[in-house]
């Protein structure tokens, strides 16, 4: 090292004052950038050979001083230098579609202002993914999971025995609500997770705050209960009954009955787009609007009974499955079905789609279970349940529930891997009628014949809640304030499309086929010309000849004013053409500076 | 006002142009009414008040005339003369005659007070007979003031040009400019930075400044630092004494050269270059080692002075005294020597001597080890020789002329018998070479023919086998079809097979399964199909496709084999609380003939709607025309092919390979409304617009500090601020930002 010193004195003089310590630090900042400077200098004058050769070595010195300084202890360095790095796969995690290739950008094509432009918004989407993934550190909870013994299958293990094993207050979260009286429970959790929503087949309706086990609300509607629902807060919910459609709130006082919605036997409450999806027994699909209270579509499936019936939480887009064996997908824009899949042999018992809106799961009369990949509509899996699944859930972390009969069968990575064994397995007193997962817990919620259940089942919730999403912990005053946030980011429904990005598309059709569009949004052609008609006249002037003789004029009228258009474009046209002849008459005519070569 | 006024005063003056022509026909009378004018003239001076009268009356009639619309011809005083008017003009003399130089010159013989030379040039201009280019009319002389002022501003404005679109560039621009830039500075920068304000600072500055006293580091003042420059006398008289020594040197070195130079000897002149060449030879090789870069440049200058040479015709015969001496030379021997002499000089300045410098520099560089340093250049003569290129050698490659000879050899061969024994020997070669490459040219061959019949084959084979597999299932699962009635649920598989198997050739199937069903077909689309000939008219093309199609499809068969799972516990209650037994009883019903018109019937329905996608053929012809019409005749088959129009195929369906999807092919319109149909200024194509949107800017999916750069404003103004335009001095700074900008950027 004391070598390298002396080289470095002796050969370059020009950097000899910056070795011994400044006695500013400011000052060295100066030496510095002026030594940069020097740097640019050299490399513009790369062409001379010696010059380069000096400017090599210069950079080699350099290197040897940088190599030198921190043996020497005057600066400590960072054994950690430059930002911390960012896993791979959490950054994938955060990726919003490929960069563009250097290919498609020809880059001598585009202009500077473009160049700019393109290159700021990769900037900024480039930090927009890192920063997410840095920030994924602020999620701290994981999932749990269950864990038999060897040569202990999972599945065997027992409801009590997990709630004996784990703390007080999950252990608590296992329960049996015993309601024998009104007949199968269908059931609903909240957004939150916080508030159970349960409906006896036989008229019972009940809210809960299940985590406290404080009753909210409860009320027989004195008729039969086909489905229940929370909108979007814990402060309403939907109703479907024998005939019409009703809406109450959490004290179960009835709100509206809404006689637009009749028969209605299956329901989904989009949140983001405040949309009440009922399917009814009349194979109609409606959408109702909470937030105004309009119907936004009624579509008429002709496919009769709809009893089957879930959402995609990625596109909104409903599923619908029907006894023909196909599962049709529908948005409320269109009056005929996205895709119509064919899944099973027999009818389709129950459908099911993942959070992320990758995964279909049907059962089907077949006693198959089948999974589908639902962007590419292919299927992925089949498997063959003996008793076949009534009811399917889909938890946050992808575990699926299957109900047959009196049993309900939880089963892991079905989507991804073959599965030969359930995850977890539970017998219920009566037969299983409504199902759910409840979201940030690790709770599956069974309404059967005698009454709810709720089952524990570790690793079924997201662990991590979204705070300005979902929180389940917010106060009334948070809830208050989420309501208002979330009624202003309120999305069309529009803009439900298969692809949720489609928005961010350039729409590449044609004018005609926007006015089209256009005309059949709005009803009527905006631009369409008003048809004449002719005024009445008196004294015998409105006779059918007079009549027919005004509208001959006006007709007449109409057409000369075409004519005379077409005409006077015509003439422009051959006048401009001719100033072009001209002009390149003239060009032809200048003499160039290489016509001397020209014989 | 001005104008208008301008105006009539020219309206005047081509009135009165127009009375001087209509005076010009009759001048006689003019003269006379004039006259008459003059006799008059008296009686007006003599009656001013009525002459008022006049006037007055004159302008009542004026105002009269106004007032009846039409605008009367107002005649004005007069000053010049014209044929209405005579009361008060003057007569001109020698009017209508066109004013002559010499009239207005000749006055000037008269008089005394002119110098000669004025008159002299006055009579030259009067004897020249051109005229003088009269001006431009004001319009061009303004357009022409005009453009050179727009060009000049046009100039002086361009200068900004690199500012705005650095400005138009930026992501954002900071009102007003040259801010400082807020926060805590470092207390250094304060403290350099720091100015005397006060005035008692300010004095004591220019005190200090006057007397030349340091402000910032109080080491030594200029004219102590001077002082310890200064020499002592010693050292100042060695010095002069040195100079003095150099100067006499110099002047004897220069008194030496100018002696030699004026030998006229050439002996002594020849001998003078020998050693000067020699010594400059021994300079040059001692150079080559040691400063290896300036025995290049000397090269280089040898170079030039070669290249001199061979331009000039300084020593060639073409010269006045070389072409006397080639006269001379039959007779005269100096003559001849000295021609040759010079030639040789020639020859020796042209000769190209670099090569074996430059092997013997490389050589030298190799032995001194640092071959990394040599410049790239210097091999550049010798190594950058393209072997491929015949004419970059030098000489022709060997291998060229070879084939020449060879190739004349055989031409020669099969007309000659007769040959010598090298030239046998050459087309024995050529004779063994063809060979060989016969040889392997019908190897490769034979073996490429091999792998093509080996796989024609395997493919033949493959695609036998598969037929008669593919026969084989269908056979059978037609026939389990119909014993079992495909009741139980362990032929699931073979079902979905057959769905698949169905999927691609179901036309052929339903034509076996149901007879009834393709009858009803073939009925409703009795027209449609002769026009849409199936698939079933160029067989062996769609028979592969469907291979193809096949073992795809069998492929997703084999993955998709139902797995069993195993349930730990059997249900108790099966469905028995179901309160529909009905609905019940129905489904049990469907579930035992599940499969048998599902699938046909969800056919069915894919089938028409490809087939309501497909566009229709437009049949535009008119029966009668041209020929005869009437009950019962149809118009000829030629017509009808000739005006139907087929339209485009629509683009391929989404679930062109998906048997079991029917995906809606209709545009939805609502979204559309919502989405871009222009795009934005700069951008030329859809992708790279849709690129740039790509990530979401909203707080719900971006942290704090990405929404805060993302949607950062263009302009920012300071509340209260003035925002001055940009000066002069921003412009040079701009300029020098840039090309450092510039510079970093090619550096980078």
């Amino acid at each position: 090292i004391t070598k390298y010193v002396i080289v470095t004195s002796s050969n370059l003089p020009l950097f000899a004052p910056i070795l011994q310590p400044p006695a500013r630090y400011w000052q060295e900042l100066q030496e510095e950038e002026r030594k940069d400077e020097n740097k640019v200098k050299n490399d513009a004058e790369q062409s001379k050979e010696a010059q380069q050769q000096e400017e090599d070595e210069t950079q080699k010195a350099k290197k040897r001083k940088q190599d030198q300084s921190p043996s020497d202890g005057e600066k400590k360095s960072d054994p950690f230098p430059g930002p911390a790095p960012i896993p791979e796969d959490r950054l994938q995690k955060f990726k919003r579609k490929d960069k563009l290739k250097k290919v498609t950008l020809v880059f001598h094509l585009i202009s500077l202002f473009l160049r700019d432009i393109i290159a700021r918004s990769e900037d900024a989407s480039e930090m927009a993914q890192k920063q997410a993934a840095r920030f994924d550190l602020l999620l701290p909870e994981e999932a749990g999971f269950l864990e038999g013994d060897e040569d202990e299958d999972t599945c065997m293990i027992s409801q009590e025995d997990i709630a004996e094993a784990v703390d007080i207050t999950s252990g608590a979260k296992y329960f049996n609500l015993k309601l024998s009286q009104f007949g199968p429970y269908r059931l609903d959790y909240s957004k939150t997770g916080r508030h159970l929503l349960l409906g006896g087949r036989r008229g019972h309706v009940a809210c809960i705050d299940w985590t406290s086990k404080q009753l909210m609300c409860e009320i027989n509607v004195m008729e039969s209960v086909n489905d229940v629902k929370w909108l979007h807060s814990e402060a309403m919910y939907a109703v479907a009954q024998k005939k019409w459609l009703y809406i109450y709130d959490s004290n179960g006082i009835e709100l509206h009955c809404i006689r637009k919605f009749n028969d209605v036997l299956r329901m989904q409450f989009l949140p983001y787009h405040f949309l009440l999806a009922t399917a009814s027994a009349t194979s109609f699909l409606q959408y109702l609007d909470v937030s105004v209270g309009k119907e936004v579509a009624a579509i008429c499936t002709k496919t009769g009974r709809l009893d089957v019936m879930c959402q995609n939480p990625h596109n909104a887009i409903i599923h619908l499955g029907h006894a023909n064996g196909t599962v049709t997908l529908w948005s409320p824009n269109q009056k005929e079905a996205l895709v119509k899949m064919l899944c099973h042999q027999g009818g389709v018992r129950s459908v099911a789609v993942d959070k992320t809106g990758t995964y279909m799961v049907t059962s089907g009369m077949d006693k198959k279970l089948k999974v589908y990949d639902i962007r590419a509509f292919k299927p992925l899996k089949s498997y063959f349940l003996p008793a076949g699944a009534a009811c399917l859930s889909l938890s946050q972390r992808g575990l699926l529930s299957a109900a047959t009969g009196d049993v309900v069968q939880v089963y892991k990575d079905v989507c991804s891997m073959p599965v030969t064994k359930p995850y977890m397995a539970h017998r219920l007193r009566g037969t299983v009628w409504g199902l759910h997962f409840c979201p940030f817990e690790d709770v599956l919620g069974v309404g059967h014949g005698d009454g709810f259940t709720s089952m524990l089942v570790p690793g079924a919730g997201e662990p991590n809640f979204d705070g300005l999403d979902a929180n389940p912990y917010r106060s009334a005053k948070q809830r208050q304030e989420w309501e208002v946030k979330a009624l202003m980011e309120k999305i069309q429904p529009d803009l439900i499309s298969l692809d949720p990005t489609e928005l961010a598309q350039v729409d590449q059709a044609t004018w005609e086929q926007r006015h089209q569009d256009r005309v059949e949004v709005l009803g009527f052609d905006p631009l369409a010309k008003e048809k004449f008609v002719p005024k009445y006249k008196k004294k015998g002037r409105s006779s059918a000849g007079a009549i027919e003789r005004r509208k001959k004029q006006v007709a007449h009228e109409e057409q000369r004013d075409v004519i005379r258009k077409s005409v006077e474009d015509k003439v422009k046209m051959e006048k401009e053409r001719k100033e072009r002849e001209r002009k390149k008459a003239a060009l032809s005519t200048q003499k160039s500076a290489l016509d001397r070569f020209k014989k | 006002m001005a104008k208008v006024s301008k105006k009539k005063a020219s309206k005047k003056k081509t009135r009165s142009g127009g009375a001087e022509q209509s005076n010009e026909g009759h001048p006689d009378v003019v003269y006379d009414d004039e006259k008459e004018e003059d006799a008059t003239d008296e009686d007006i001076t003599v009656e001013d008040e009525d002459e008022h009268d006049e006037r007055k009356r004159q302008k009542l009639l004026e105002a009269i005339g106004t007032l009846s619309g039409k605008r009367k011809k107002t005649l004005g005083e007069r000053s010049e003369a014209a044929v209405h008017m005579s009361e008060f003009t003057v007569n001109a003399e020698g009017e209508g005659d066109k004013v002559d130089l010499s009239d207005l010159i000749g006055s000037i013989e008269k008089t005394p007070g002119l110098s000669g030379k004025s008159k002299k040039r006055l009579k030259n201009l009067e004897q020249s007979r051109k005229t003088i280019e009269c001006p431009l009319s004001k319009q061009e002389s303004e357009r022409i003031r005009r453009d050179l002022a727009f060009q000049k501003v046009s100039k002086e404005v361009s200068h900004w040009k690199s500012v705005i679109r650095q400005n138009e560039r930026a992501e954002q621009l900071v009102f007003p400019l040259n801010q400082e830039p807020s926060g805590p500075k470092p207390i250094e920068r304060v403290v350099m930075g720091w100015k005397a304000q006060t005035p008692l600072e300010q004095e004591v500055f220019t005190l200090l400044s006057a007397n030349k006293q340091p402000i910032n580091d109080p080491i030594l003042t200029p004219t102590e630092e001077a002082s310890m420059k200064a020499m002592s006398l010693e050292e100042a008289k060695v010095r002069r004494a040195e100079l003095q020594k150099a100067r006499a040197l110099q002047s004897y070195y220069e008194a030496k050269a100018r002696r030699q130079k004026k030998i006229k000897s050439k002996k002594y002149h020849k001998v003078l270059n020998k050693a000067k060449s020699k010594d400059f030879q021994k300079q040059f090789d001692e150079m080559v080692k040691r400063d290896p870069a300036a025995a290049l440049e000397e090269l280089n200058k040898m170079e030039m002075a070669r290249m001199q040479e061979r331009m000039s015709l300084k020593h060639q015969n073409s010269s006045k005294w070389a072409r006397s001496k080639a006269i001379m030379a039959k007779y005269d021997e100096g003559a001849r020597k000295a021609i040759q002499q010079q030639l040789e000089v020639n020859k020796d300045l042209t000769q190209k001597l670099v090569t074996s410098l430059n092997k013997e520099e490389e050589e030298t560089m190799e032995e001194d080890g640092n071959a990394d340093v040599v410049p790239d250049f210097v091999n550049d003569a010798e190594q950058g020789l393209d072997f491929s290129n015949p004419w970059m050698t030098g000489k022709l490659s060997q291998d060229c002329v070879e084939k020449e000879t060879s190739n004349a050899v055989t031409i020669r061969a099969e007309e000659n018998v007769a040959e010598e024994e090298e030239v046998e020997e050459t087309e024995e070669e050529v004779l063994l070479r063809e060979f060989d490459s016969r040889r392997k040219r019908r190897q490769a061959q034979e073996a490429d023919a091999a792998v093509i019949l080996t796989e024609e084959e395997e493919e033949e084979n493959k695609d036998a086998s598969d037929k008669e597999e593919e026969e084989l299932s269908e056979f059978t699962s037609l026939f389990k079809g119909i014993a079992e009635g495909c009741g139980e649920a362990d032929t699931a598989a073979e079902l979905e097979k057959e769905l698949k198997i169905r999927c691609l050739e179901d036309e052929e199937l339903l034509t076996q399964d149901k007879e009834a069903e393709e009858e009803e077909e073939a009925t409703d689309k009795g027209p449609v199909v002769p026009q849409h000939p199936p698939a079933t008219e160029n067989g062996q093309k769609t028979g592969k496709s469907r291979k193809r199609r096949k073992g795809i499809e069998l492929k997703q068969v084999l993955t998709k084999g139902a797995q069993v799972l195993q349930v730990p516990f059997a249900p108790t209650i099966e469905d028995a609380e179901d309160s529909e037994g009905k609905l019940d009883q129905r489904g049990l019903i469907k579930e035992a003939f599940a499969g048998d018109d599902i699938i046909s019937d969800f056919l069915k329905e894919k089938r028409k709607q490809e087939d309501a996608g497909k566009p229709k053929v437009v049949d535009l012809t008119l029966p009668g025309w041209g020929e005869w019409g009437g009950g019962g005749l149809q118009p000829s088959c030629r017509k009808r092919k000739k005006f139907r129009r087929k339209m485009t195929p629509p683009p391929p369906r989404k679930d062109q390979h998906l048997p079991g999807v029917i995906i809606s092919e209709k545009r939805s319109s609502s979204i559309r409304l919502h989405q871009v149909n222009a795009l934005p200024f700069p951008f030329e194509s859809p992708s790279v617009f849709e690129n740039t949107i790509r990530s979401a800017l909203g707080r719900t999916w971006n942290t704090e500090r990405t929404v805060k750069k993302v949607t950062k404003p263009k302009v920012v103004t300071k509340l209260g601020a003035i925002i001055e335009p940009m000066t002069r001095e921003e412009l040079v700074k701009d300029k020098n930002r840039a090309s450092a900008g510039s510079s970093s950027s090619v550096k980078s």
